[in-house]
């Protein structure tokens, strides 16, 4: 240092070049630091503006679902058109047709194909219904009843203004002719615009128009309650177990670890299981909601074992001893004092594992779920379909009509979970204690 | 319905023998608990245990495994008219069979009368064998309630140890939920193994892991176009590393960053709101993501990239604007975008917990020597969270690798070799759902592929999950 020809600067000097390089370098730090937090803000942002468009686009495009057209029909039951021998092979579908068409002014010519058009509009539903009546009271044959219900789907899509008369006729489903009639029926009041109750009411169907959640809601219950008779015991006493009784050594290291991997194995290789080992090995019918129960119970059972545990483990261990203390068996320790306190914490995470179970639809479609089932299941060893496997199912369905159902069976799911969720989150609030 | 009066009568046995049991104890002291070792219902369950639970697992294991046995009694003695029926329609005639005897709706299938005559005769023998199962099954049943019964009762008196007797029942049963685990494990890892067996015999593994060629539709004619059959699924693996870079890209930096700032930056109110939300992005379902993709995603990004495209013909860049025109609804980049956002919060929370558990004095430390926030966090925090942070990020890839509806319902079904994320590609999971979700026979290697696909599935993701737990346990020790 000293042989060199430094420019003679004082202390105070030094100090001040220093002050001033890290006042010029503040300024940067300080940049870098609120560009630093921005990013955070965006990460956030972008986060919650994609959970804003999910659930926005979802109800945006369920919504519609909760409307629906319907009408209603006086029908002459013309006793030279219906074969009292063979009431199942009349055509009442016509028969509503033709009732229509008078409704309308129009005549029909001699090919039919106005009548085939306005059946186009209608419910097929329409024809069942006759069917009953005359099934349920033949005295009905030659007077005229009154049958309603809704309009097809591509008519209904119409007076929702997703089909456009703008877009060229060739383009759409309904031609201009068809048009103008749902037109007319509308203006002289005969289409009635009301809320779908059909829609919880009515299980899956081929028709858009006539398809409800009520089939896949009931599976669902029902896959849910064989899960939760199968994960929530044997994930509480496991756990038990495993916090409580347990020696340490290798072979309780070894269902540690192997409960931690089960947490994270792909949900899809619960299908393959339930595929290989339920149905193939063991003969459980398959689509069942008891199968599907039982695949959902072994994917929700590291979940619960895992809540379990670090329930117990909040208990402190005063409580164990002076049970202990007072002449109690290890089990009675267990089972009368600790297990009951950490009751809150077990109901918590077995809510939240069931709700996970609830949405999960990759395992189900490997063990068969995907097949149409018209109707509620009667029986735990019938064919079943449940929502998320619904929501599927419409969402490959090519008819425009079931993309709206699709969305409104996600809302009807999304409900369900959240009123899960809100009951985890209540039991915590309400019972959980602070040691 | 005689199985259920059985299990009725059974249960009734096990509450007449408990207040029994509870009685002769009691009686043996006296009528005073005080002089007896335990308390006078244990006395009472250990006889109820050892009647009821012997008895109600055999006609459990005889429900389970009893249609099985009645099956391979059936198929032992086979009428020669049934020689001329290949394997597909003898399996279907034994099934009618036992149908029939069950009263159960029997197949679609429609016999000769000389069929119908062996088809009945059968139904009778099964009958015959249904009823010699129930009643054999009900007889041991009573056995093991007398032998029970004996065992125990006699022995009663006021100085039995009960209580040490009923809790080592208690003992074993918790023992065996915990065993459940294991088992599930173990059956997993068997059903997937022995299925892949059989689809390795028709395959070489090498060619299954290595072969460039995928297209499993086996041929229903031996000269019908493509029906030899390719099962090499290296362009399912580059499809689904494809899929899952994507999903990181969007999920590593909006997870970590948001993890950051909501330990670092946020006040405890602002947590209280963001962390609850970010969490509900965590429990919508995957298939409410996968309708998203398709429906709404999907189509925004073709017609952005298809005007995009509009913009570039007749220019230099002609050829890609051709390119950008015909872009589908289905590709790599939606299904991995979507699947980014279902991943965010998977990351957040993780590396949340993991930046809050770098201990405060790292960060004392470093706000004393005048570091601002941004450089404590780049220079100290992260540091000492990296290997947390790499571990839950191997847990969010095993989760991105798993995933399975987004990609069914948004990537789409053609096996390509690219890393061009506009392309439509395939993954392991997809390729396992259409596998399985047809109406096929179980045994053509076309089913049993899905089986070797879900083994190489579930042991990538096995060494995944292994790996980032166990850094991120280390990690976790080494600040405790």
């Amino acid at each position: 240092m000293t042989d060199l020809p430094i420019t003679t600067t004082t202390a105070s000097d030094r100090a001040r070049d220093i002050r001033a390089a890290v006042e010029s370098r503040l300024k940067i730090r300080h940049a870098s630091e609120r560009r630093f937090r921005l990013y955070g803000q965006l990460a956030i942002a972008i986060a919650l503006s994609f959970l804003v468009v999910l659930l926005g686009r979802i109800v945006t495009q369920g919504a519609s679902t909760f409307v629906v057209h319907s009408i209603s029909v006086q029908v002459p039951l013309d006793p030279a058109r219906i074969d009292r021998t063979a009431l199942e092979g009349v055509n009442y579908d016509l028969m509503v047709a033709d009732a229509i068409l008078a409704k309308l002014g129009e005549k029909d010519d001699d090919f039919g194909t106005k009548s085939e058009a306005v059946k186009d509009l209608m419910s097929p539903d329409f024809g069942f219904q006759l069917l009953n009546m005359i099934k349920a009271d033949p005295d009905l044959i030659g007077k005229t009843v009154t049958v309603s219900g809704p309009l097809r789907a591509n008519a209904d899509l119409y007076f929702k203004g997703e089909i456009k008369r703008s877009s060229p006729e060739e383009e759409r489903t309904l031609s201009n002719q068809q048009l103008d009639w749902l037109d007319a029926l509308k203006s002289s009041g005969a289409v009635k615009t009301g809320f779908n109750f059909g829609f919880f009411t009515k299980s899956d169907s081929t028709e858009p128009e006539q398809a409800g959640v009520l089939g896949a809601v009931v599976g669902s219950a029902m896959m849910l309650l064989v899960t939760a008779f199968l994960a929530v015991p044997i994930g509480v006493m496991a756990a038990v177990y495993l916090e409580e009784f347990a020696p340490k050594n290798s072979w309780t290291d070894v269902i540690e670890v192997n409960i931690n991997n089960l947490a994270a194995v792909p949900s899809i290789v619960y299908g393959l299981l339930g595929l290989g080992l339920f149905i193939n090995a063991l003969g459980v019918p398959r689509s069942s909601p008891l199968l599907g129960g039982l695949v959902l119970a072994l994917m929700a059972l590291p979940t619960v074992i895992i809540a379990t545990r670090s329930s117990l483990k909040s208990i402190p261990p005063s409580i164990r001893e002076a049970a202990l203390g007072v002449g109690a068996s290890r089990t009675q320790a267990v089972f009368h004092h600790v297990l009951p306190l950490a009751m809150p914490g077990v109901m918590t995470g077995s809510i939240l594992a069931l709700a996970h179970a609830l949405g999960e639809t990759a395992p189900l479609l490997m063990i068969g779920m995907v097949s149409f089932v018209p109707g509620v299941p009667h029986g735990f060893d019938q064919a079943a379909t449940v929502l998320p496997v619904q929501v599927y199912i419409w969402e490959n369905a090519s008819e425009r009509a079931f993309h709206e159902r699709t969305a409104a069976a996600i809302m009807v799911l999304l409900v369900f979970m959240i009123l899960m969720n809100a009951v985890a989150m209540v039991v915590r609030r309400r019972f959980e204690r602070r040691w | 319905m005689l199985t259920w009066i059985v299990i009725l009568i059974l249960a009734a046995l096990s509450v007449v023998t408990f207040l029994m049991g509870r009685r002769k104890a009691l009686a043996s002291a006296g009528g005073s608990p005080a002089k007896m070792h335990s308390l006078p219902g244990y006395y009472g369950t250990y006889v109820a245990l050892w009647v009821g639970v012997p008895a109600a697992l055999l006609l459990f294991v005889s429900i389970l495994f009893g249609g099985r046995l009645e099956h391979s009694l059936l198929i032992t003695n086979q009428p020669p008219i049934l020689h001329q029926l290949s394997v597909e329609q003898k399996e279907l005639f034994f099934q009618d069979a036992q149908a029939l005897a069950e009263g159960r709706q029997t197949s679609e299938a429609v016999y000769e009368p000389d069929m119908k005559v062996a088809l009945d005769a059968k139904a009778n023998e099964a009958k015959g064998y249904v009823t010699a199962i129930k009643q054999g099954t009900f007889a041991l049943m009573a056995v093991l309630v007398f032998a029970g019964f004996l065992w125990t009762f006699p022995r009663l008196n006021k100085d039995f140890r009960a209580r040490n007797r009923v809790e080592g029942w208690v003992d074993g049963l918790l023992m065996a939920c915990s065993i459940v685990a294991v088992i599930t494990t173990l059956g997993i890892i068997l059903s997937l193994v022995w299925e892949s067996l059989r689809f390795f015999n028709s395959v070489s593994p090498a060619e299954f892991l290595l072969g460039t060629h995928w297209s499993p539709q086996i041929g229903m004619r031996d000269d019908q176009v493509g029906s030899s059959g390719g099962f090499g699924a290296l362009p399912l693996f580059a499809g689904t590393f494809l899929v899952m870079m994507i999903a990181m890209c969007v999920a590593g930096p909006v997870g970590l960053f948001s993890a950051i700032y909501l330990s670092e930056y946020a006040g405890p109110k602002a947590r209280a709101v963001f962390k609850p939300l970010l969490e509900i992005l965590a429990g919508v379902p995957t298939v409410v993501y996968g309708f998203f993709a398709a429906l709404t995603v999907g189509p925004i990004f073709r017609q952005g990239f298809n005007s995009l495209g509009g913009l570039f013909l007749g220019g230099p860049l002609n050829e890609l604007g051709l390119y950008l025109g015909q872009v589908q609804n289905q590709m790599a980049l939606v299904a991995g975008v979507v699947m980014g956002i279902m991943l965010i919060p998977f990351v957040s929370s993780l590396s949340d917990d993991i930046i809050n558990s770098v201990p405060q004095a790292l960060r004392d430390g470093s706000y004393a020597m005048g570091a601002t926030k941004s450089e404590t966090v780049k220079r100290v925090v992260l540091p000492a969270a990296l290997p947390g942070i790499a571990g839950a990020f191997l847990l969010a890839i095993s989760r991105a690798i798993g995933e399975t509806m987004i990609v069914t319902m948004a990537a789409g079904l053609q096996a390509k070799m690219t890393l061009n994320p506009l392309e439509t590609v395939t993954t392991v999971t997809v390729q396992i759902v259409t596998l399985l979700t047809g109406d096929q026979e179980f045994d053509s290697p076309k089913t049993l592929a899905a089986f070797g696909l879900g083994l190489t599935l579930f042991a990538v993701t096995l060494v995944l999950n292994i790996v980032a737990l166990r850094i991120v346990q280390k990690y976790r020790e080494q600040y405790d």
